[in-house]
């Protein structure tokens, strides 16, 4: 692919656009994609879990002509996520009376944005084609994270404001302070990265990794509060608090149905691969592994594409942890969630970084 | 009653106790169902529970050992029919015959509505020739709503043979001892 950086009839800028709107293409494709089967995960761990078999039907009419891989492929699932999202996309755009139309069909967008923002810094791979395979790789690249991972609170307050409807709004109330409370914790237990890394750039952070070992072996703790504090953020179980379907029927997207339900629904998983590849970046060594020079920045396609389906991996694995922490316990009550972002993970979080500092001050 | 409740141990407020609870439990039912096949789903089209003997289900008309139409319309079930589901044609003084020997008549045609049936069991309760059973079919499907509508045909041809004592044979049978002096039963 080098004739591709050495093409000189484009100027470089035109050259940059090009590759970010590809890359930006792509990994919104993937996102989506992985989003989609992150449902059909779900739906068969919680099977598993639950003694039951899971989706294990849908297929296309010509499917039952493939032999040994067709039935397999349906008995697993494979084409469920299919038909999910052609349902929604069949279903009817239902607005109710009463509702605050112009916030309505807001909050959806405002609720999927942010996520699909947030993987803009994430470095999936090393390179490609002489590419960095990072959408933007920003100097800040942690703290453009959290500026909009914060926004993502908005969309489902909006959403419960909108709806004009107790349960929504209660839906609301309670996403925007669990948010905001677990935020402080999730970016006070990533200081300590930071002070050992010495850089806020994801890329060098992981560069750093390379060196030394994953960070999740220097700072085990920070690793554990960001996990708990990824779940409240993601809204997943345990502190799925703004959805608990048992309390608020659905939460904040009770009254949303067919597409715009389906946004929230996405933006949902979408925070979970985004923060997940935080996690894989931060902690677990992003794109890299430690053997057979994988740790080093790629010079050949297949060596790049190697390192992206690492960075998936891992990924995967992280995500089927959130999935599988969903069927081990109930739900906090809300001032247990409180009690706990408050009071243990913000102290934990501090004494985190002051050990931290304290000991890398001792060392130097 | 009084509950004791220990307060927790620090290691227990630690929620580490619960957490690898969880873990164990989640693990185990995954493990039994993936490895060991301890599902608790049927999967109906492929797999079917077995019916109760006294279990209710469409009801059918029946043939008896010699393959003659029990149902002699006397029209006892289309009255006693709670929803109405049966609708029966009687012969009329001009129409088609019994097809047994002795047996009065027989139904012109016979229809069950079967959107309509309850499976009740009254018709089979009150039928005197024991003609319509409760068979075990619970899966009654269609496209349309006249697929439903079982007619005589259908309702024999998916009924089967019912043995029975045969009524009216055995009535022959004794009129014809009648003829026999002395009688012998």
């Amino acid at each position: 692919m080098d004739f591709l950086n050495t093409y000189n009839g484009l100027s470089p800028t035109i050259k940059f656009f090009i590759w970010s709107v590809v890359k930006i293409a792509l990994a919104i494709g993937v996102l989506h994609a992985i989003a989609a089967y992150a449902v059909l995960a779900e739906r068969k761990i919680s099977a598993w879990i639950q003694d039951r078999v899971g989706p294990n039907r849908v297929a296309p009419p010509f499917m039952k002509y493939v032999p040994v891989l067709g039935p397999l492929l349906t008995r697993w699932g494979m084409f469920q996520p299919l038909a999910d999202g052609l349902k929604f996309m069949l279903k009817e755009d239902f607005t109710p009376a009463g509702v605050h139309k112009a916030y309505f069909w807001l909050a959806p967008a405002i609720a999927i944005i942010p996520s699909l923002l947030v993987i803009a810094v994430i470095p999936f791979g090393s390179f490609i084609g002489g590419q960095k395979m990072v959408i933007a790789d920003l100097n800040v690249g942690i703290l453009y994270t959290f500026g909009i991972v914060s926004l993502g609170v908005y969309g489902i307050v909006l959403a419960g404001y909108a709806a004009n409807s107790k349960y929504p709004f209660f839906g609301g109330i309670r996403s925007s302070a669990q948010m905001i409370s677990y935020e402080i914790s999730m970016g006070m237990s990533v200081i300590p990265v930071f002070l050992l890394a010495g850089n806020l750039n994801l890329s060098t952070i992981i560069g750093w990794q390379v060196h030394h070992g994953w960070l999740v072996l220097y700072a085990p703790l920070s690793f554990f509060i960001f996990l708990v504090a990824s779940f409240a953020e993601t809204n997943r179980l345990p502190f799925d608090l703004p959805e608990a379907e048992t309390e608020l029927v659905g939460g904040y997207h009770t009254e949303y149905s067919s597409m715009k339900f389906a946004l929230f629904f996405l933006a949902e998983y979408s925070n979970m691969v985004a923060t997940t590849g935080m996690m894989v970046t931060l902690f677990f060594g992003g794109w890299t592994l430690p053997f057979w020079g994988l740790d080093q920045p790629a010079h050949s396609i297949v060596i790049g594409i190697i390192q992206i389906l690492i960075f998936l991996v891992k990924m995967a694995m992280l995500m089927t942890l959130f999935i599988w922490v969903r069927w081990m316990f109930p739900r906090f009550r809300y001032d247990q969630l409180m009690d706990l972002g408050w009071r243990r993970f913000v102290p934990l979080a501090l004494v985190n970084i002051l050990l931290t500092a304290v000991i890398l001050w001792a060392r130097s | 009653m009084i509950v004791n409740r220990k307060p927790l141990t620090f290691w227990e407020r630690l929620y580490v106790p619960a957490i690898m609870g969880g873990f164990k439990v989640t693990m185990r039912h995954a493990w039994r169902t993936l490895f060991e096949g301890k599902k608790v789903t049927m999967e109906y089209p492929e797999q079917k529970w077995t019916v109760p003997d006294n279990y209710r289900g469409a009801p059918y008309l029946v043939r008896d050992q010699e393959g003659n139409t029990k149902c002699v319309s006397c029209q006892l079930c289309e009255f006693v029919c709670p929803p109405k589901a049966i609708t029966i044609t009687p012969p009329g003084p001009t129409g088609q015959i019994a097809d047994r020997a002795n047996a009065e008549k027989m139904p012109q045609e016979f229809e069950i509505n079967m959107l309509r049936c309850i499976y009740c069991g009254l018709c089979q309760e009150v039928c005197p020739e024991e003609a319509i059973f409760l068979l075990k079919d619970y899966s009654i499907t269609g496209h349309t709503r006249d697929e439903l509508l079982y007619n005589k045909e259908k309702l024999l041809a998916l009924g089967g043979v019912h043995p029975g004592i045969q009524k009216w044979k055995h009535k022959a049978e004794e009129a014809k001892e009648q003829e026999n002096f002395p009688v012998k039963v």
